[in-house]
């Protein structure tokens, strides 16, 4: 005796296939509003700043009058800003989850490390800024400047940058590094012939991102205490500058209507930089990837 | 329980058999009374092996019997693993490797190992196979050179490969890959070779080449091999220990295990009645 009825589950046939395709229609649904919604944010914007964004926006300073206002002092910062930021998160970062991954002992402290720092990556940036108003600006007097912007910004995105190449660095497989330890070759030498080269585009993803991050972020500068208004470039690491962000919070905010094409401009300036970096990212990692 | 105890009575003492002929070579590794344990699995009870010189030594036995742990432990590559404690001793040469303040890099560069799936470096054939000796500090072209020629004839695939020495080791075949970890094991020109399970994940041809190649190479190496596949134990080896349960049940020559095995358990074993 048979236990299913054939014809039963023929009835029930159409309206499981009419579940399936309404399905896919809601999931679609979802996709399309944040499209939609971005594509509105593009439009707008684009349709806003492409009339002011000509090489005297590029060139100009700010000013109080929106035809002379530009973004040189605001880009040049930004890219100063990644000059610090760059090395010092990189550095920490990567050298942070070598030793938490290849070096520490696997026991309850180690642990305990990791998982805080997971969770720092979740903390508001406005804390950091705060971390670094006390740090940085006011205990090592470093002031308003580029230095004590980048180092604030740094730790902000470190626990990402540390996140990121953990999961690089145990991702490569664990018979390599026996492989290599087989030969007599020490730690060291295991991390830097074996781990990192395969570890590496992971590690470049993660950091631009998280650099893309910081370039982008204005909370923390805000509580820094970084200029809205500059017109002048910065000549040191200990002079203060103003950023991307800043300078199209500080449009936004203005009354007047032109100013928010300008601050359309300076958007549109922003976008091209992330997308940039992005593009960066996701090109190392498709030349480096590398398959086991 | 008694009936084991008269049995174990009735057998000559493990390795007793052998004295005569294992006076004749040197000993490259004399294990005494080694324990070893992960966290509170006691995985190797009471281990007495010496191995010797120009021979190669077959260590066989059912999965999680410690024959690997016990390979490992050789060269210390267990200390990998967390949480591993180690009682009793092996001595290297006379000097007993389980003392920390012998270096495990030092011991490494004079005990090489070949591990059971093949892994090459993501790395060209010609920079797997100088690897070891770069991480040793030889940075002479034309030594190195002749280094991979000389380390991949050792290993039977220089005529496989020698047209294409800068191509990537990922476009070999698996059998191909594991005479290169091989080739990258001979660079480091060892004192011994340690092979944990080295054919498991190969095709039959390959096994055969894996297999003559150890024949070959016991003139210039000791090695020590561990395996799963007792025919395998039977055609290469000079002695065989089996490992059961964490301990060894009988040592000698492998004539005399695969002929004429003291314990019942080994002639079970052997004749496929378990494991």
């Amino acid at each position: 005796m048979k236990l299913i009825n054939k014809s039963h589950v023929a009835k029930k046939m159409p309206a499981r296939l009419a579940v399936n395709t309404i399905c896919k229609g809601l999931f679609f649904l979802a996709t399309l509003v944040g499209l939609l919604v971005l594509a509105i944010l593009f439009y707008r914007i684009f349709t806003q700043g492409i009339g002011s964004l000509n090489g005297d926006f590029l060139q100009n300073f700010a000013s109080r009058k929106p035809e002379e206002a530009g973004i040189k002092a605001a880009l040049i910062g930004s890219i100063w800003l990644m000059v610090v930021v760059a090395p010092v998160s990189l550095l920490l970062g990567v050298g942070t989850a070598i030793y938490l991954e290849e070096y520490a002992r696997k026991n309850w402290i180690t642990t305990f490390i990791k998982v805080n720092i997971s969770n720092l990556a979740g903390v508001p940036s406005i804390v950091f800024g705060l971390l670094g108003l006390t740090v940085f600006v006011r205990a090592l007097a470093l002031d308003r400047s580029i230095l004590a912007a980048g180092l604030t910004m740094s730790l902000l995105v470190l626990p990402v940058i540390i996140v990121a190449a953990q999961e690089a660095i145990r991702a490569v497989p664990r018979d390599l590094r026996e492989a290599s330890f087989g030969m007599g070759a020490t730690k060291w030498q295991t991390i830097l012939k074996v781990v990192l080269p395969a570890a590496i585009p992971g590690i470049l993803t993660g950091g631009i991102l998280a650099l893309s991050r910081a370039i982008g972020e204005t909370a923390p500068l805000v509580v820094v205490g970084i200029p809205m208004f500059i017109a002048f470039l910065p000549q040191s690491f200990m002079d203060t500058f103003t950023v991307l962000p800043m300078q199209i919070y500080n449009w936004t905010s203005r009354p007047q209507e032109e100013f928010q094409q300008v601050a359309a401009a300076g958007i549109i300036v922003l976008l091209i930089l992330l997308i940039f970096m992005n593009s960066i990212a996701v090109i190392i990692r498709n030349k480096f990837q590398k398959r086991y | 329980m008694n009936m084991t105890l008269t049995r174990e009575k009735e057998s000559p003492a493990i390795g007793v058999e052998n004295v005569g002929s294992a006076a004749l070579t040197e000993k490259v590794y004399e294990t005494s009374n080694l324990n070893l344990w992960y966290g509170e699995n006691h995985a190797l009870k009471n281990i007495n092996l010496d191995m010797h010189q120009n021979e190669v030594t077959a260590i066989i036995g059912p999965s999680g019997c410690g024959k690997s742990t016990y390979i490992k432990t050789l060269n210390r590559m267990i200390e990998l693993v967390p949480d591993v404690k180690t009682t009793g001793q092996i001595k290297y040469r006379n000097r007993n490797i389980l003392d920390q303040s012998y270096k495990v890099e030092d011991l490494r560069t004079q005990v090489g190992m070949v591990f059971q799936k093949p892994n090459p470096f993501p790395k060209s054939i010609y920079e797997n196979v100088v690897y070891g000796p770069k991480i040793h500090g030889i940075k002479n072209k034309k030594i190195l050179d002749e280094i991979v020629e000389k380390s991949l004839k050792g290993a039977a695939i220089w005529d496989e490969v020698k047209d294409r020495l800068h191509e990537n080791a990922y476009g070999l075949s698996g059998g191909q890959q594991q005479r290169l970890c091989l080739a990258r094991c001979l660079a480091i020109e060892p004192d011994v070779i340690l092979m944990d399970e080295p054919t498991s994940a190969l095709d039959p041809i390959s096994t055969l080449k894996i297999e003559e190649l150890v024949q070959e190479l016991k003139k210039d190496f000791s090695i020590i091999i561990v395996t799963h596949n007792m025919q395998q134990a039977a055609r290469i080896s000079d002695r065989t220990a089996f490992f059961l349960n964490g301990e060894v049940i009988e040592y000698s020559d492998t004539n005399t295990i695969f002929s004429n095995p003291n314990d019942k358990r080994t002639e079970d074993y052997i004749t496929g009645r378990f494991g």
